[in-house]
């Protein structure tokens, strides 16, 4: 039977010619942040883009825009996006006001149904100065990777895959690892913070490790340096508003900060002191 | 922050039972408010207790302030461009208005000490006894009406302060954040009753 009726849909031709479809386009207005270059000022640039499925992920939606602007010769809008499935953290826009836009999850999952036709939709880049554009809306996030350079890492040498009883370690623990692991670095809770802290990425990286027996020997160490790391890339402080969590696409937990903090005095205590 | 926040909470308490003392009238006030100051005596000098009181409780302010304004500092410096459309996912009211609303709580302090403390700014003026002040300052609905701005406002920056000081001493986690959250609102909303139920009692005449 549901045979028969997929071959009846598929026998009415593509979606493109279904007029039910059809009326189902919609017709937007983008007021996109246009920045030449790192040193230039920018501003908000609107453009209409028409015929847009609600099928159609964010991105899908700035690849028409940008059709649009090369057909017309003008510069297409740059934004970063790599795997547009919602694991590589590249992709990351301020959609009207909210990183990632309305729905809890990265840009590229973001999809088109969630807007209304004739909506109009702000897009705008991280900002941060941590964070300095590049162009459009495509910034420069280098500064979380030398947070993780900073100590978010272990220097045991783990060769092959040891055997899973040999080190135990408590269900407990290892989902809560696991859940700060899923952080994909994409940046949103720096976005979202009223500060503009990177407290919530820091956090999951140290929760992460610190957590597991593996990232027990640098755990002090760790947490000073990459807390100091921060500082100094010109993040903002923590005043714990939870923006941050309300914004990542992993819903890393608030509890990730309070495990830093906690960490953090431990460590400050037991005489550990950041590199300079 | 979380620790010069932590003293002043405690300090808030004691001021808070203290004030309750009006209820069982002129004497007991007045005299409770002589006991704070010769504490101690004579083996210390008077006013000992409450100068100690008073050093820790400067410190605490300024300790504070500092800590806030590096914090505000800093979040200006981290974001010198600003969104064009901001809009806010989790943030309280209580947590959006902790920087402007300590800044109204400080100068709520300053006129609170010029007027019942120190007398200059009551209607009964300096040199009268602590009773007749509370009641002749009290008597004014506009006096009332800011204690009563300041102090919700002082139970908003504690709502969220409590619940921030236990994240910054990360004794926060999954399974406490909920029950924090619900105490540091039942404490705020106590706390601010009890200081709240004095000026209103004079208001209507049930301390009078």
């Amino acid at each position: 039977m549901t045979a028969t009726r997929e071959g009846a849909t598929f026998a009415t031709g593509t979606a493109g010619d279904d007029p039910a479809m059809e009326k189902h386009d919609m017709t937007l207005t983008l007021r996109v942040w246009r920045q030449k270059g790192p040193q230039h000022k920018g501003k908000m640039v609107t453009y209409r883009v028409t015929d847009i499925s609600p099928d159609m992920s964010f991105l899908e939606m700035l690849d028409v825009l940008n059709e649009q602007l090369i057909l017309a010769g003008d510069d297409p809008v740059v934004f970063d996006h790599d795997c547009r499935e919602g694991i590589c953290g590249s992709c990351g826009l301020m959609i009207n006001g909210q990183a990632h836009g309305p729905e809890q999850t990265t840009t590229c999952q973001l999809h088109m149904r969630k807007f209304k036709d004739g909506d109009s939709i702000d897009i705008e880049p991280w900002r941060a100065s941590a964070f300095p554009v590049i162009k459009d809306l495509s910034v420069d996030r280098r500064a979380l990777d030398r947070i993780v350079q900073a100590g978010g890492y272990i220097s045991a040498p783990t060769g092959t895959a040891p055997e899973a009883h040999s080190i135990l370690v408590a269900k407990k623990d290892s989902d809560a690892a696991f859940d700060a692991a899923t952080c994909i670095g994409c940046g949103a809770c720096v976005a979202a913070c009223p500060n503009a802290s990177s407290m919530l990425f820091t956090a999951a990286k140290v929760t992460h490790l610190g957590l597991l027996p593996q990232g027990q020997p640098e755990r002090n160490d760790r947490v000073v340096n990459m807390v100091a790391q921060q500082d100094r890339e010109g993040f903002g402080g923590c005043s714990n508003i939870g923006e941050c969590s309300a914004a990542c696409p992993k819903g890393i937990s608030m509890e990730t900060i309070s495990r830093l903090n906690h960490d953090l005095l431990g460590a400050l205590r037991a005489g550990a002191r950041p590199k300079s | 922050m979380a620790v010069s926040g932590i003293i002043m909470l405690l300090y808030l308490v004691a001021h808070m039972i203290g004030n309750l003392k009006a209820f069982a009238g002129r004497e007991t006030f007045n005299s409770y408010s002589h006991w704070i100051r010769t504490i101690g005596e004579p083996a210390v000098p008077a006013q000992t207790f409450l100068t100690i009181m008073r050093i820790l409780l400067v410190v605490t302010v300024v300790a504070h302030f500092w800590a806030a304004i590096s914090l505000w500092r800093q979040a200006r410096r981290a974001r010198p461009q600003r969104y064009v459309t901001k809009k806010p996912a989790a943030q309280s009211y209580a947590s959006r208005t902790m920087r402007w609303g300590g800044v109204i709580v400080l100068a709520f302090i300053v006129y609170h000490i010029l007027d019942l403390t120190l007398g200059v700014a009551n209607p009964e003026g300096p040199g009268t006894t602590p009773y007749d002040r509370l009641v002749a300052g009290f008597s004014n609905p506009l006096v009332v009406a800011f204690y009563t701005i300041a102090l919700v406002l002082l139970g908003m920056h504690l709502r969220h302060g409590i619940w921030s000081a236990t994240q910054t001493l990360g004794q926060s986690n999954k399974r406490r954040e909920k029950t924090v959250n619900h105490f540091a609102l039942a404490f705020s909303v106590l706390l601010i009753g009890g200081f709240l139920i004095v000026p209103f009692s004079v208001l209507l005449g049930i301390i009078d």
